[in-house]
């Protein structure tokens, strides 16, 4: 019996070896969860920041810039501290905050960095810079925010802010990480691949106690961070300066437009904001508060806000009617105010007149004949061929739909088509009576004062436009701007019908705008009055200048000023010299516009 | 004249040159659980483990030379007295020692410092050697039985009292020696039931379950049996002590000391703590499983040289060794063990007297359960001891005896053809 034995216990004996090996290859070959656990040990994983890039406006100025912030970090497992009371003094902290903060990052780690007090500013730096030495466990880790040496175009630029959860999971190929700043709107949002560069990783070792071993692989997988690019915007400092200062107090919108370019040269949304207040430390507390006042500075109004275009839509009527052979520079209507109310003007009136006079019933006749050009015998059927035909022409101007302009929010507008007002008043069921408050610009039709300015630009040009953007020039290379933005929109009117145009909106100006006229420089111009059911009318003015050749076309709105030859079209003409001459030759006309009362 | 005693073609070189390759890898791999890429310090450096361990390999071998030189009966003759000496050291070591982590485990001078309980392993094998080399010591009585068990419970009472209870652990592998020289084996098939059951009740949350299944297994034995009332009763008796059993193991295990409590909840759940109890466990495998199948390549561990992973050059050797070699490094080292346990099987079983042949299962039974208990409480498979691997494990004590042990068995091995047929 005990001569099997030895073989029993080398079987034992065979069998250990067999079982610990393949326990061994459980863990070592079949399951990949340890390495990655432990990377997760022993390989930090350091993320290489890069620098934002910055924005300058059209001409090389400083727009947007990064400063440096500090935050104070600490390491719990190192931190002492000796005299609590010159500590508390010394970092301007309360013992209260002092041993939540604690408590939060021995929470968070014993041997990992947390931060203790968010961004330091520049002063306090240099205060307790000197005195870090004392307290173990305490370092300056160094971030950057946004900075703009001018407080103006905060709408434009935008801001950046900490990246939100729902972008988080829309981020699909892992680039953000929880707390990255992003931008949340304006420029910053749009060009936000351009402006944020690539991030670098940089991959260190440590040991058991968190302590730095040195780079994995002598940096093998290490990548340097790519600096994000610059870019030169649009706008004009100078005029983007000079127009927030016209447009203190007031609330409205400012669009210039470049007509040849398309290039936005101010953007302005009044009631503005300080957009350093939207940076840093305070920017949740700021934004708050900019967020709860009822005058609503975070609205974007150029491309946000949508009124009736008013007045001014009669020059689209005009070229329409011109362009489909309804309307020639002779047809005569009588100013016939039974049809629709007008103002006291000689009639009858050819279309010259009616533009030069913004003759109401002029347009009611004439955009009949725009609409009912008796295709169906049907009334209502011929109404509504002729609107829906109408409008695809409308929507050539850039009416009626997003523009693309390179900020996120941009608003559609509203030009209607039969299914609108079908779904109001049943199909066959309305005719050119329901509908003729289109014909002079009220009704059911709304525009941004983003597509009111790219229409001056569209009458400047006689005929085309490029779709308004607020970037000139990526890492200084204008070619590298989105392409759509240097792609020609055609209208569909051809170009001599604008001749007799924009000549009656030089003589437009002296029947309804006679405070924007200036002796030296031509301006074609078109007041309007977009209604306003809940108060005051809002003043509106759309010019472009000079005539012969059109270097700004420009849109103003101020909302609740009554007539637009008043507010808008003093502004407007103020902020055309202020662009072409560089100075301001009539201060008694830039008072007016800052004193704000336009009742006169 | 009577032939020389040293005849190197006698020495089985075999087993010789297994012990030098662990020796030489554990080496290696010691320099680089304590290697550190920015001190730069070589593996020969004095002043770090490797270079110390380097010592300890010169002495290692002055000691195999000794050995290999003396007189093939001097273990026969100085069993009894080593034995003795050994406990006397294991009895002064409380008083004399010097106490690391609430233990006191080695004498000595200065730096230069034993731990007997090491060193008791080896006397102790020679002590049973030379008791139950007689031809009348038959262990399938129980009077003999209880004199072997005897020469065993004493080390273990002294070592359970420093308190080392890995090492005393080490003393039930001489179950493998009693199971070759005729142990019956009705009490491994008990033992290994019970500690199956002990096993099964530690790791089974609901007690219920087992002792349904022991009812259960109860009922088919009494179907089976013969059904005569005596047997019956038997059977119930002994399922009934069994259910009671499982259900006092609970409160047994909340009587023991805190630490091995916790060393046997985190066998069945090293994801019960692991930042706490569970840390060793955890990290070790870890550390072993990033290796894959090929290792993260010699000095580039990141686990154990940046120590994750405690005690990485004593008791958890073996995870360097798994990280930076992967599992073909394990197969290595494992397939040695093997390779040299079976051929120390062989060399036991071609010895012509009874006292080597003893040895040699001595000698088997404590390499054996050192290199299981130790590989397998770096992977979760057995709660973690402190026993070190053998001739791989930083510490001269651990080199020096398992040096003496395997080389006497060698001598002995070597020199068998002198020796009188003694076989019982």
């Amino acid at each position: 019996m005990n001569d099997q034995r030895p073989v029993v216990i080398i079987v034992f004996i065979f069998i250990v070896g067999v079982v610990l090996l393949t326990k061994l290859f459980m863990i070592q070959v079949m399951d990949d969860s340890f390495m990655r656990k432990a990377e997760r040990n022993a390989i930090q994983r350091i993320i290489d920041h890069p620098y934002r890039g910055l924005v300058y406006d059209r001409n090389g100025e400083l727009l947007v810039y990064n400063n440096p912030i500090f935050d104070l970090m600490i390491v719990p497992k190192e931190f002492q501290v000796q005299d609590t009371t010159r500590f508390l003094e010394l970092f301007g902290i309360t013992k209260e905050h002092l041993i939540e903060s604690y408590q939060a990052a021995r929470k968070y780690s014993w041997v990992k960095p947390s931060t203790f007090i968010k961004q330091i500013s520049t002063t306090d730096f240099a205060k307790i810079q000197d005195y870090l030495i004392d307290y173990p466990g305490l370092f300056i880790m160094t971030r950057s925010v946004r900075s703009y040496p001018n407080p103006i175009a905060s709408h434009a630029l935008g801001y950046i802010g900490e990246i939100s959860g729902r972008q988080l999971e829309r981020d699909t190929i892992g680039y953000y990480a929880q707390g990255d700043y992003v931008g949340l709107s304006g420029m910053e949002r749009y060009y936000e691949h351009e402006l944020r560069g690539q991030k670098g990783v940089k991959y260190k070792m440590v040991n058991v106690r968190g302590i730095d071993k040195g780079p994995f692989k002598e940096g093998e997988y290490d990548t340097a961070s790519v600096a994000g690019k610059n870019i030169n915007s649009s706008i004009d400092l100078e005029l983007q300066k000079y127009g927030e200062f016209l447009m203190q107090g007031k609330t409205g919108s400012v669009v210039a437009i470049e007509p040849k370019t398309g290039e936005i040269l101010s953007m302005i949304s009044a009631p503005f904001y300080d957009p350093n207040t939207l940076t840093g430390a305070d920017f949740g507390k700021h934004y708050g508060e900019l967020n709860s006042l009822e005058t609503k500075p975070l609205f974007n109004r150029p491309i946000m806000a949508t009124y009736p275009p008013g007045s001014i839509f009669k020059i689209v009527q005009s070229l329409i009617g011109l362009q489909e052979g309804v309307l020639t520079p002779e047809t005569t209507y009588a100013c016939n105010k039974s049809l629709v109310a007008c103002h006291n003007h000689p009639s009858p009136v050819n279309l010259f007149g009616a533009i030069r006079n913004s003759c109401n019933p002029y347009y009611h006749q004439a955009f009949r004949q725009i609409i009912n050009q008796e295709v169906s015998s049907n009334t209502y059927k011929d109404t509504e061929i002729g609107l829906n035909a109408w409008r695809e022409k409308v929507l050539q101007f850039g009416l009626g739909g997003t523009l693309g302009i390179d900020m996120p929010n941009e608003k559609k507008g509203l030009i209607p088509n039969s299914g609108y007002y079908d779904h109001y008043y049943g199909n066959g069921r309305w005719k050119y009576s329901t509908i003729y408050s289109l014909s002079i610009g009220q009704g059911e039709l709304l525009v941004t004062p983003l597509q009111m300015a790219n229409l001056a630009a569209v009458f400047a040009n006689k005929g085309y436009y490029y779709t308004p953007h607020l970037v000139r020039a990526i890492d200084g290379d204008h070619n590298k701007i989105p392409q759509e933005y240097l792609t020609k929109h055609e209208v569909g009117v051809d170009a001599h019908h604008f001749d007799m145009v924009q000549d009656a909106m030089v003589q437009a100006l002296y029947g309804t705008a006679q405070r924007a006229i200036m002796k030296d420089i031509e301006i074609a111009g078109k007041t309007g009055t977009a209604q306003n059911p809940h108060g005051e009318d809002h003043s509106v003015f759309l010019a472009f200048a000079p005539k012969s050749d059109p270097k700004i076309a420009i849109v103003v709105y101020v909302e609740n000023a009554g007539w637009g030859g008043r507010a808008a079209a003093s502004t407007a003409s103020l902020m055309i010299e202020k662009y072409l001459k560089d100075s301001i030759s009539r201060p008694e006309l830039e008072k007016y516009v800052l004193a704000g009362n336009f009742k006169n | 004249m009577r032939e020389k005693d040293i005849n190197i073609n006698r020495v089985d070189w075999i087993s010789v040159m297994i012990y030098f390759a662990l020796v030489t890898l554990g080496w290696f791999n010691i320099y680089a659980a304590v290697y550190d890429g920015q001190a730069e310090k070589s593996i020969f450096d004095f002043s770090i483990n490797s270079g110390k361990q380097l010592v300890w390999i010169g002495t290692a071998i002055a000691l195999i030379i000794v050995i290999m030189a003396a007189d093939y009966r001097l273990f026969e003759n100085l069993a009894i007295p080593i034995y003795l000496i050994f406990l006397v050291l294991l009895i002064l070591t409380p008083f004399i020692g010097k106490e690391v982590n609430g233990q006191v485990l080695s004498i000595g001078v200065g730096s230069f410092r034993i731990q007997a309980g090491e060193f008791a392993k080896f006397a102790t094998a020679l002590a049973l050697a030379k008791f139950m080399e007689r031809p009348t010591f038959d262990l399938s009585k129980p009077e003999f039985q209880l004199r072997a068990f005897g020469v065993l419970l004493i080390p273990i009472i002294l070592i359970i009292l420093q308190p080392d209870t890995g090492t005393a652990m080490v003393y039930f592998s001489f179950l493998i020696m009693f199971y070759r020289e005729g142990l019956p084996q009705k009490y491994y098939v008990f033992g290994l039931s019970f500690i199956a059951l002990v096993l099964l009740a530690l790791g089974i949350e609901n007690n219920l379950y087992l002792a349904g299944g022991i009812v259960v297994i109860v009922g088919i034995l009494i179907m089976l049996g013969k059904k005569t009332p005596k047997q019956i009763i038997a059977f119930s008796v002994i399922g009934i002590a069994l259910i009671a059993l499982t259900y006092s193991l609970d409160y047994v295990v909340s009587k023991l000391p805190e630490h091995q409590q916790n060393r046997i909840m985190v066998l069945f759940n090293p994801d019960l703590d692991p930042l706490g109890v569970g840390w060793n466990v955890t990290q070790s495998k870890i550390a072993i499983g990033s290796g894959g199948l090929l290792g993260k390549g010699y000095l580039e561990g990141t686990q154990t040289k940046f120590d994750f992973v405690p005690e990485q050059h004593t008791d958890f050797i073996f995870c360097t060794l798994g990280e930076e070699f992967g599992w073909i490094g394990s197969l290595v080292v494992v397939a040695l063990f093997v390779t040299l346990l079976i051929r120390l099987v062989i060399m036991a079983e071609r010895q012509k007297n009874r006292f080597n042949r003893i040895y040699g299962y001595c000698v088997i039974s404590i390499l054996t359960f050192h290199f299981m208990v130790n590989i397998a409480m770096t992977i979760g498979l057995f709660p973690v001891v402190g026993i070190p691997l053998p001739f791989f494990s930083y510490g001269g004590s651990s080199l020096w005896s398992f040096t003496i042990l395997l080389f006497t068995f060698i001598k002995m091995d070597s020199s068998r053809a002198l020796q009188l047929g003694r076989m019982a």
